[in-house]
């Protein structure tokens, strides 16, 4: 059924259609919708049954989760940024145990400084936490992926993080294919754990490994990760079965068959980049898209299969490892080991600073004739960065980053344009 | 003819056999079909307070209800001595997620409890002093105020114990841990504001709050069998002995629990929504020093270096709670020893205590043996 | 694809007005898209909200940069942002104002854009007198309506009625009807100058 709601709405719908029977929350920007419509939906009963419980803290969220999920509940959470950094400990810890929780992160940054706009920066910096990270171009997607999340977290045993853009998808209204319950019932099962806490299978959960077993647990850990490499394109032609779309899959192409320069990218921005990628190949430009959807497991045959055949790739980032660099772009370069091609980097959309198609035009022109360093930042105020590295260079003097910088008041103004 | 209840006493640690008791009065431990919960093979020290209580606390949980719980735990001692790989004490479905979080892990756990229609099943959250006052705090205080369907047992043993004794904030003043030395101007734990646990606990106003110790362990199955007649937030506060920790020997486990209740250090009451509804009365009161005096982190208030101002802060906190929740009867005067509930020490206190008369007791005579036993 | 811009304060109702175009379009069978730049809940702070419309999937989600409409909510704006920042030289501007372009010090304005474009509505009132509330937002989609033709009065009635139940919603659309009323009359003399 067609729908024009916020990205929010059909997130806490989709979840809601999934059957959730704990959910437990606690709000942050801009996750905060989503939590919202659900509380309304257990409520009033339309949501049943289920316990919602307002939590005190992001750690308190995850803590809770873990307790439900251990005890047989299909168990779903939301966070971001600050919020997911909270949790960090319980994060690690739910996928060390092997909890299939579901979780939404509407994709914000990290402070400090303090801002509530878009990057990716913190859930990118959960990566290597064990979970299962899948990334949503659309509200149509975001809320699918959900409904595909709770399928591939009770097969696999293991907790899905679905990252959403936040304010750019999260508070966005746009046209979305809302699925019915009956729909969502025929692809997701109930929940029937094979281990659970019940007294009557007593078991003891979270013992302490030492050295003689710890490596094999986390193998096995990866290993089934890996299994996910698998069944997310299994369960996205499922989902297309049962619901006739698209949807989820480890990535996507676009205009790739003969392109020479490839634009990589995650989430939202993708939108973006099609627009203007279309624009280019109008004049002729041969260049085309790969969004990865599945950023862990990380699709290494995919993604090398989608560009080996260019002559460069660009990397499109919204978040960067501070002293290094790219970090989608490490990832990428190592399923292109071995291939000989041109890659670049390029950091964008940091704290909500708008992508927009012009600048994404000249940075893909500046690809194609080869004139980009390795790693740009995109609509950097290298002026004001400059002035900045002199001064401090002659007063060395510590304390807070930010407030050393004479930012530009009419810069700032036009930018919240 | 009216009956009066007599209580038999065996030497030295003043446990109540039971033998001597009724049947329906024994403890559940005594009852060859008890649960044990908590069953042999872990690896917890001789002489232990936190594995006696935790037995002895879940067993009754479990006997009060079918065997139908679960329990979460935070990370330390009880956690680490009762589950090492592949091994396993509890025979019951039992969790250990991180350190801060039991609490609110028994919140997750009751909740699907809750939505499954499986109210029958209770949930029990336990840890140390620390999981509980210090890192668990914020979660516990959550569950309070969501009065949730959980009873939290804290043991206390008033340190990190797990890592190598190290001070909590449920450590007391002038004790010694490895991060408060017995060095300098102020040897051992600062005398800080203290964290009143089952008092931060009753400020919830949740349906029952309590504490107890390994020193009376029917009236721990008590608290626990009475706990477990609620639905909601419920807290017990247990005062565990720790023979590594705090220096003493594994024998006089029980013996200083129940030093630690006659001193009047650590008060043993009941409160509802609030309130206190009751009070174990000290029974023969005795002064601090034959407390500390059993256990080396208080051994350098004593001796060459001799601290008697900080052992009157200590006494001074006891006559505050022996005053405040009225823990003494109106006793004879002669009993009484100086610095009493009446004229109670003010936190400002300085005046250095006259020594008290050397008054030949029981407990004295055991004192000096077991000190001359440990030399 | 049409593109609007609408500028405003917090606490005028201005992402929810984003929110009702994009209702009113996807009423028509279009593809719509709103969304806000803001993010911090603050009264008074000013704030953007962008929507657009088509007849196609609407993939770009860079902010309006070069808008084919705009609507300031409010006045006390026009000297402080630079709210006609890329307008488009055919592009329509309605200001909430009961006082003129030229009144407003914004004659020069007409030699970029097309005069009869270029409109003011009294849309606070018309929200006082309808609504009994100082709220603009339904009753500028109305005039917008009238001035663009890019949706129809019935479909921002129902978007708005999507937003607003009962008395509430009666009194916005009443208040957009008599925008729209405004705008059509205003347009009228215009054309017969």
């Amino acid at each position: 059924m067609l729908s024009q709601i916020e990205g929010s709405k059909a997130v806490a719908d989709a979840v809601a259609f999934c059957r959730p029977e704990v959910i437990c929350a606690y709000p942050i920007s801009p996750q905060t919708h989503i939590v919202e419509g659900l509380s309304k939906l257990v409520k009033t009963g339309e949501l049943a049954p289920c316990e919602y419980i307002n939590v005190e803290s992001e750690f308190g969220a995850m803590s809770v989760a873990i307790g439900s999920s251990a005890a047989g509940a299909r168990t779903y959470t939301a966070t971001a940024s600050q919020g997911l950094l909270y949790m960090v400990e319980a994060v690690y810890n739910a996928s060390g145990l092997g909890l299939p929780i579901v979780m939404t992160v509407a994709n914000r940054a990290i402070g400090s400084p303090i801002n509530i706009w878009n990057d990716h920066s913190d859930t990118m910096s959960q990566r290597d936490s064990g979970w299962i990270q899948l990334y949503a171009e659309t509200n149509q997607e975001a809320a699918d992926l959900h409904i595909q999340a709770f399928k591939l977290a009770e097969e696999l045993s293991l907790p899905v993080m679905v990252c959403m853009d936040g304010f750019i998808l999260t508070h966005a209204y746009e046209r979305i294919d809302q699925p019915t319950q009956e729909q969502v019932d025929a692809f997701l099962p109930p929940f029937t754990p094979r281990q659970s806490l019940d007294p009557d299978h007593p078991v003891s959960i979270g013992a302490m490994v030492g050295p003689e077993a710890f490596s094999e647990v986390k193998y096995l850990a990866h290993a089934k990760q890996m299994l996910a490499l698998e069944r997310i394109p299994e369960l996205a032609a499922e989902f297309q079965q049962v619901f006739g779309r698209d949807s989820g899959g480890l990535v996507h192409t676009y205009k790739a068959e003969d392109a020479e320069t490839m634009v990589v990218a995650l989430g939202s921005v993708l939108g973006t980049i099609k627009d203007t990628v279309d624009e280019m190949r109008e004049q002729g430009h041969k260049i085309g898209v790969l969004g990865i959807t599945s950023f862990r497991p990380f699709p290494l045959q995919a993604v090398r299969e989608a560009l080996e055949n260019a002559q460069r790739v660009v990397v499109l980032e919204k978040a960067f490892a501070v002293g290094i660099g790219g970090i989608v772009s490490s990832n990428v370069r190592t399923a292109l080991s071995g291939i000989q091609l041109r890659g670049y980097t390029a950091i964008a959309g940091l704290g909500g600073r708008a992508i927009t198609k012009a600048s994404l035009q000249k940075l893909f022109t500046d690809a194609e004739a080869d004139q980009l360093e390795p790693l740009t930042f995109v609509d950097m105020d290298w002026e004001l960065v400059e002035r900045e590295l002199q001064r401090s260079q002659l007063t060395r003097r510590s304390g807070t980053a930010y407030e050393h910088q004479e930012l530009n008041p009419e810069l700032v103004s036009a930018q919240l344009l | 003819m009216p009956s009066q209840p007599i209580k038999f006493y065996q030497t030295g640690s003043f446990v109540v056999g039971n033998r001597l008791l009724d049947v329906e009065v024994r403890s559940t431990q005594s009852d060859p079909k008890r649960a044990n919960t908590l069953t042999s093979g872990h690896r917890a020290c001789q002489g232990c307070g936190e594995a006696l209580g935790a037995r002895y606390a879940l067993d009754t949980v479990s006997r009060v209800t079918g065997g139908k719980m679960i329990a979460s735990n935070a990370t330390g001692c009880l956690e680490v001595f009762s589950t090492p790989f592949p091994e396993t004490s509890w025979q019951i479905p039992w969790i250990h997620s991180l350190f801060g979080n039991a609490p609110a892990v028994a919140t997750g756990i009751a909740a699907a409890m809750r939505v499954k229609g499986r109210d029958d099943v209770r949930v029990v959250g336990q840890g140390g002093d620390g999981g509980t006052v210090d890192i668990g705090f914020g979660c516990l205080s959550g569950m309070f105020e969501r009065n949730d369907d959980v009873l939290y047992i804290c043991y206390d043993n008033e340190a990190y114990m797990n890592t190598g004794v190290q001070r909590s904030g449920a450590t007391p003043g002038a004790a010694r841990t490895a991060t408060t030395q017995p060095v300098g101007p102020e040897p051992g734990n600062e005398f800080g504001q203290g964290k009143n646990m089952p008092l931060i606990a009753m400020a919830h106003e949740i349906p029952y709050v309590a504490t107890a110790t390994v020193a009376d362990l029917r009236d721990l199955e008590y608290k626990v069998e009475r706990a477990m007649t609620f639905r909601g937030a419920r807290y017990l506060h247990i005062l565990v002995t720790c023979p590594l920790g705090w220096g003493s020997a594994s024998r006089d486990s029980i013996r200083i629990a129940r030093l630690a209740v006659e001193t009047g250090i650590f008060p043993v009451f009941e409160a509802e929504r609030g309130v206190v509804t009751g009070v174990s009365k000290i029974r023969r009161r005795v002064p601090v020093e034959e407390y500390l005096k059993l256990q080396r982190r208080y051994a350098h208030l004593f001796g060459k270096k001799a601290r008697p101002d900080m052992v009157a802060k200590i006494q001074g906190a006891a006559d505050r709670n022996i005053s405040r929740f009225g823990l003494l009867d109106e006793t004879p005067e002669e009993l009484k020893p100086p610095g009493d509930a009446s004229d109670a020490a003010t936190s400002e206190q300085d005046a250095v205590q006259q020594p008290p008369e050397v008054i030949e007791t029981n407990a004295m005579r055991l004192t000096a043996e077991t000190l001359e036993g440990a030399r | 694809m049409f593109e609007l811009r609408i500028h405003g304060r917090g606490g005028q109702g201005v992402v929810t007005a984003a929110e009702m175009v994009s209702l009113a379009a996807f009423a028509e069978g279009a593809h719509a898209q709103a969304f806000p730049s803001f993010g911090s809940e603050r009264m008074g702070a000013p704030v953007v909200a962008f929507a657009r419309i088509s007849d196609k999937e609407i993939r770009n989600r860079e902010p309006v940069m070069a808008p084919d409409g705009l609507i300031i909510q409010d006045p006390t704006l026009l000297f402080q942002v630079d709210v006609f920042s890329g307008l488009k030289p055919e592009g329509y501007i309605l200001i909430n104002s009961s006082r003129s372009f030229a009144e407003l010090g914004l004659g020069d304005l007409s030699s970029r854009h097309k005069l009869e474009r270029l409109l003011t509505v009294p849309a606070t009132e018309f929200a006082r007198e309808h609504v009994g509330r100082p709220m603009p937002n339904a009753a500028l989609l109305g005039g917008f309506a009238a001035l663009s033709g890019v949706l129809s009065l019935a479909s921002v009635s129902a978007a708005i009625r999507e937003k607003f139940s009962g008395k509430v919603g009666d009194g916005n659309v009443g208040a957009a009807e008599a925008s729209y009323t405004y705008v059509q009359q205003q347009m009228k003399e215009l054309a017969n100058a």
